[in-house]
């Protein structure tokens, strides 16, 4: 009984190509019908497979029955015939319509170019990222909630305001000019990074869920590597960054579905591969002349697959994080810079540089303190550790908080 | 919140001495831990820079002196931009400075914006 799991996995890989094929051939003010097109074809697939069983090629089926419904349409639309029909045959320089191309380069073409439309400035940054799921990765609406932690309604009407923006203002769907491309291309990065970091550090409970969305925003990084333009020190870096950190997949949940901290990971678990696919991106990314923020991030992460504690570790570390807050100030950078430091000079240093960062209101930074002055002062840890379990509203949290108490209360 | 220049000045022939590389990338390291230190505090505006210790000053009637400038003692070896509430918030973020280290001073003055 293959059957059943099947349509659900052609649809996540295939969905989003055929939209992505079907709006660039129609124009965006088509998406709609792209997408319509996509959905009534799975429903056929899941109708007629049911009744006659597979066909041969599943792939090409949905292929063949898109494009026959992409060419009905363009027969039958009115606005389309007088207005978009003509400008696709003067383009073509034929005088015929030619069929949407489902060819594996077309649709590589196809995705790349409707991710620089999704990743446009005239549309906000998180619905963006909604987008890029939805749209690139054949994500729906309630994947995308519980991804981002909340209902239905807000993230589908936070998709359909973004995608009535696009229509209307006919974006296009292309690689942007020379002039504009770093621009663009960082808000693409931007949407990528933001994408993994949605699965890699989100709260959602669905590990399934968010370990798609991690490989989702890899797999639209490798797409960007694959076209010349695109092909950049920092779309480089930023893969290598996400390699890194994804090579820990495994051993930072156990079987329980809890977070293991990186110090109780077990190494073996750590996926080698990644760690030499990042490494090699990583001197990928070497070429530009200007050192990213990926840059900074990928080289942090890389150090960090290095379980042993070591003085260059560290010191390397440090450094990279001071680097970092230099172009690019974060609460959760100052708080990890802090702990690095503690690392390289001790925790007595670390203490008074980290009460100075003014950060009361995060949990981590409750974590931290409470961390450094577990070697220097158990009270003062406790009550650390106390207003971090107090912060928090997750479960999960409050529990590891109060383990982590009642072990510093038993030290020897 | 202003902005404040911390100008570091240091004997120019204290900073003209050799240094080993090791030495060299372990003042780097100190000079970087200070500033990331003001940085990880959301304070640092400009990282700033180094400024060579040889230059020439040019006055009235275009009379021109070479530089290192050792009759002044203390030479400006470079600055920061960090921002602060006031002077007093600026003067304690320059505690550290790895100057003073070395006999050096950090002057610290609010920059007056141009409107």
């Amino acid at each position: 009984m293959e059957q059943p799991a099947l349509l659900p996995d052609l649809f996540r890989t295939e969905y989003s190509k055929i939209v992505a094929v079907l709006c660039k051939y129609f124009g965006m003010p088509f998406l709609e019908q792209a997408e319509d097109i996509a959905s009534e074809t799975f429903l056929l697939a899941s109708n007629t497979w049911g009744l006659k069983g597979l066909p041969n090629n599943p792939t090409a089926w949905l292929y063949t029955v898109a494009k026959n419904k992409a060419i009905d349409f363009i027969k039958h639309n009115q606005v389309f015939k007088q207005k978009v029909y003509p400008e696709i045959i003067i383009s073509s320089q034929t005088s015929y319509v030619p069929e949407p191309d489902l060819s594996p380069s077309n649709i590589m073409d196809s995705q790349l170019k409707m991710m620089f439309a999704i990743c446009n400035p005239i549309i906000p940054v998180e619905a963006q990222v909604g987008l890029a799921l939805n749209i690139l990765c054949g994500f729906g609406a309630d994947e995308i909630a519980e991804a981002f932690l909340t209902n239905r309604d807000v993230i589908y009407k936070r998709l359909q305001r973004a995608k009535q923006k696009l229509r209307e203002e006919n974006i296009t769907i292309d690689i942007p000019p020379q002039n504009e491309i770093a621009v663009r291309l960082d808000a693409v990065l931007t949407t990528v990074y933001l994408l993994f970091n949605e699965g890699y550090f989100s709260s959602s409970q669905n590990n399934a869920l968010r370990k798609d969305l991690c490989i989702e925003a890899m797999r639209l990084n490798v797409l960007l590597l694959e076209n010349a333009t695109t092909n950049t020190a920092e779309s480089n870096a930023l893969l290598a960054l996400m390699c890194f950190h994804a090579s820990r997949f495994e051993a930072r949940i156990n079987n329980s579905g809890e977070m293991v901290l990186y110090e109780e990971q077990n190494e073996q678990l750590w996926n080698k591969e990644l760690i030499h696919k990042g490494e090699y991106y990583l001197n990928n990314s070497a070429g530009g002349n200007q050192i990213s923020t990926y840059h900074l991030e990928a080289a942090i992460a890389y150090w960090h697959t290095h379980k042993q504690d070591t003085q260059e570790k560290w010191e390397n570390i440090l450094q990279l994080y001071n680097k970092l807050l230099q172009v690019n100030y974060s609460p959760i950078a100052a708080l990890n810079r802090t702990y690095a430091l503690a690392k390289v000079m001790g925790a007595a240093i670390a203490i008074k540089e980290a009460e100075k960062l003014k950060l009361e209101q995060t949990l981590q930074y409750h974590m931290l303190l409470g961390h450094l002055y577990a070697q220097v002062d158990l009270n003062t840890a406790l009550s650390y550790l106390q207003n971090a379990e107090n912060l928090t509203k997750r479960e999960s949290e409050k529990r590891l908080l109060a383990d982590l108490q009642i072990k510093l209360q038993h030290l020897p | 919140m202003n902005d404040f220049l911390l100008v570091f000045r240091n004997d120019v022939a204290l900073s003209q001495t050799q240094m080993s590389p090791d030495q060299m990338q372990a003042l780097m390291s100190t000079w970087q831990n200070w500033i990331g230190g003001i940085a990880a505090q959301n304070k640092l505006v400009s990282p700033g820079n180094r400024l060579a210790p040889a230059g020439k000053v040019l006055a009235t009637n275009n009379v021109i002196t070479d530089g290192p400038f050792v009759e002044i003692k203390e030479a400006i070896g470079g600055y920061i931009i960090v921002k602060a509430e006031n002077i007093d918030e600026a003067t304690t973020l320059s505690e550290g400075c790895p100057i003073l280290h070395v006999g050096g001073t950090v002057e610290i003055r609010m920059i007056i914006p141009m409107n």
